[in-house]
């Protein structure tokens, strides 16, 4: 019996193809928003409308990457490796196609509202108070169908749950609980509320969400696409068992507190920023243990490496995720925070995980499902042309930020020898334009890449003549 | 699993239980916010709302108003009051612009900052600020204690243009705001939410925002939302703001 027979696919091919055209749409916003820092022309191209400026363009290119992209990624794997590794099909496929229906619906309505300017102005959170109903709705099918199809298993065949499962089932639990707390909030029409926290508590709380949409979402989650997808396509087992139980508890217990590394030195009181400051820091050794587990998992098999551009693809996103969690720890202490807070740095450290890690593993995985779902084998010339240009826009993207991100850091902090500011604020603007052109180049090499991963994708399904029973 | 005495562990339980598993993650995620974010709201310190004065005396950095006084009766430097309707005006097209996603509005305690910009931001500052605009990121300076640096015919000119008045300026052009009037009724609506949420307006003070707005243009408001940010405390030297 061949595995579209056996397994609830339909569900976890249109969420993969999805996620590739996301891919698509995500990358093309970014490198607009970041033309627009370039050449501001942009903003409204000689016109007088607000649609494309970078305040409306830039939640709608996040919403996009993160929940569209990435969302959408994640949904293909867990519907995937929760069949797999249990041996079972969905508790419920249709319920599966109300995710997969109700998602697309958010994100539909998101590039509607984002750019007419109805948004709560919470980072991530933008989506106005219907739409993020309708989130909870599509999240919670997510949740309970995936937690269902796990306690359906047959217990004699699969009595452990495997360790991928875990990771995000975390992810699940605790973006509900982020997502609920964080957009609570008072309509005052159909697409305008107040949110009910105000000030320091709904700072507190905002970089709670912010910092564990990172931490769940584009971490933990996509730590479970790796702990299926690495041994897979490496074929050897994982690493070390105990590892991934030691990471996986002190990921769920000790992520939560970061949040408050956003607002050291802000209004928040300094034991909470100092608190998620130090917690920072130790993360480094889960972190580190979650990447080297992922790593050394190719412990014998590293030829492989040599052939194989869909695990060049998870293995590099490894190393870009162990450079990562180093870089976000080094950011929380307080004395290279008080530097980097409110600078490109940021963005560079952002899109070091986004492009880096996420992209990376993401494209690995649904590289390895299109291959799995349709039995094919996907151009081997795209996938590394894919790979390299890929890799070379992240670096170049990631080094433009932090030489403008440091720079600007700099300036601001510098004085003259009579002892007053060096610099004005619009000299630090006009200093950031080589990076930002720059990092609008590194953009567009990721973009490019992302075509080609579609055209990849779409051209190999395609020749393989079965997207027609694709939707069985 | 079981360890080397035999005894299945924790761990090899939850494995085979997965209802078991989803309520020890359930508490391991919620310790953190529990810790961090309940005493942000038990604690009044953490927004601290009154001082010490040099000669002993306590002040309130919120504005005591008087029975029936009205929002313009507040002058600068009697404390964090309300926005006039008008600038809440001006509040929902900055959330509207994403004017926040460039713009800081907290300052924070280091020389530079405190010259660039003026005194660090104090917490009671966004007590009334549903969702906070404090802001992450500074493409462009923090706007924290903008008002009263520049005149309202400076602001006008800016935000038509920035780039005639700042050649550097990587800013948007703001022009259509001269093209849109401020709707009386909705923005008493939005001050009957606000006031759900805990911003202290009064029923006269609702009663009578579509007057207040009233041939108001979005520029108009944007601008003095922009002149009310940071001069409702008068700071005093020697007196403790923050510990």
């Amino acid at each position: 019996m061949n595995l579209t027979e056996k397994y609830d696919l339909g569900v976890v091919k249109w969420f993969t193809i999805m996620s590739s055209v996301y891919l698509v749409v995500a990358t093309l916003l970014g490198v607009y928003i970041a033309s627009e820092l370039a050449f501001p022309y942009l903003n409204d191209l000689g016109t007088d409308l607000p649609y494309f400026q970078f305040g409306r363009l830039r939640p709608l290119h996040t919403n996009a990457a993160i929940f569209a992209f990435g969302g959408s990624a994640l949904m293909a794997a867990a519907f995937y490796i929760v069949q797999r590794t249990n041996q079972t099909r969905l508790w419920s496929n249709k319920m599966a196609w109300f995710t997969f229906w109700s998602w697309n619906t958010v994100i539909v309505l998101a590039v509607v509202t984002l750019p007419l300017g109805l948004t709560q102005s919470k980072e991530y959170a933008e989506l106005e108070w219907p739409i993020d109903i309708l989130i909870t709705l599509s999240w919670a099918s997510y949740l309970y169908n995936f937690i269902m199809t796990i306690h359906i298993r047959d217990k004699n065949k699969v009595p452990h749950v495997y360790v991928a499962n875990w990771f995000f089932m975390g992810m699940m639990v605790m973006v509900t609980y982020l997502h609920v707390v964080n957009n609570l909030s008072i309509p005052v029409d159909w697409f305008k509320s107040y949110s009910i926290f105000s000030g320091v508590q709904d700072a507190m709380i905002q970089w709670w969400w912010g910092h564990n949409a990172v931490g769940f979402f584009l971490t933990a989650g996509f730590l479970g696409i790796m702990y299926y997808f690495v041994p897979k396509q490496a074929q050897r087992p994982v690493y070390s068992y105990r590892l991934s139980v030691i990471h996986f508890w002190a990921l769920m217990f000790g992520y939560v507190w970061l949040g408050a590394h956003h607002l050291q030195y802000t209004a928040l009181p300094d034991w909470a920023g100092s608190l998620g400051a130090t917690i920072s820091l130790a993360m480094i050794i889960p972190s580190w243990g979650g990447a080297l587990n992922g790593i050394l998992t190719l412990s014998g098999a590293w030829d492989r490496l040599r052939e194989d551009y869909i695990l060049r693809f998870l293995i590099m996103s490894l190393a870009f995720y162990a450079m990562s969690t180093f870089e976000g720890p080094v950011m929380a202490a307080k004395n290279v925070n008080a530097l980097s807070h409110y600078t490109d740095w940021t963005i560079g450290h952002v899109h070091s995980g986004a492009l880096g890690w996420n992209i990376m593993v993401a494209a690995g995985a649904l590289y390895h499902m299109i291959e799995k779902i349709y039995n094919v084998r996907l151009s081997q010339k795209l996938l590394a042309i894919h790979f390299w240009i890929h890799t070379i826009g992240t670096v170049t993207y990631i080094v433009a930020m932090w030489v403008s991100g440091i720079m600007q850091g700099l300036m601001w902090r510098a004085y003259d020898e009579y002892g007053t500011l060096a610099y004005t604020f619009a000299e630090s603007v006009a200093a950031m334009h080589p990076y930002y052109v720059m990092r609008a180049a590194g953009g567009v090499l990721v973009f490019t890449g992302a075509v080609i991963m579609l055209i990849n994708i779409v051209s190999t399904i395609r020749k393989s003549g079965s997207v027609q029973t694709a939707n069985a | 699993m079981s360890n080397q005495n035999g005894k299945e562990s924790l761990q090899s339980k939850l494995e085979k239980n997965i209802f078991g598993m989803y309520l020890f993650m359930a508490l391991s995620v919620s310790l953190a916010g529990i810790v961090q974010i309940v005493p942000l709201f038990t604690n009044p310190d953490a927004v601290k709302d009154e001082v010490t004065m040099s000669d002993g005396s306590t002040q309130s950095l919120l504005w005591q108003r008087a029975e029936g006084q009205s929002l313009s009766d507040w002058k600068p430097g009697d404390g964090v009051r309300p926005n006039t309707p008008l600038e809440v005006a001006g509040r929902d097209i900055y959330q509207r612009e994403g004017c926040y996603l460039c713009h800081s509005q907290m300052i924070r305690p280091f020389r530079d900052e405190n010259e660039r910009y003026g005194h660090f931001s104090l917490a009671v500052e966004s007590k009334y600020d549903h969702p906070f605009q404090w802001g992450s990121k500074r493409t462009g300076p923090d706007l924290a204690r903008l008002g009263g640096k520049y005149s309202d015919e400076w602001h006008i000119l800016h935000l038509r243009q920035p780039q005639a008045l700042v050649p550097e300026s990587v800013m948007p052009k703001y022009k259509f705001l001269d093209n849109a009037m401020v709707d009386g009724d909705e923005i008493a609506t939005h001050m009957s939410g606000l006031r759900k949420v805990g911003v202290p307006y009064t029923d006269a003070d609702i009663a009578g925002a579509a007057e207040a707005v009233a041939g108001k243009t979005e520029m108009d408001a944007m601008v003095a939302y922009l002149q009310s940010l940071g001069n409702m405390i008068k700071f005093e030297d020697g007196v403790t703001y923050r510990e």
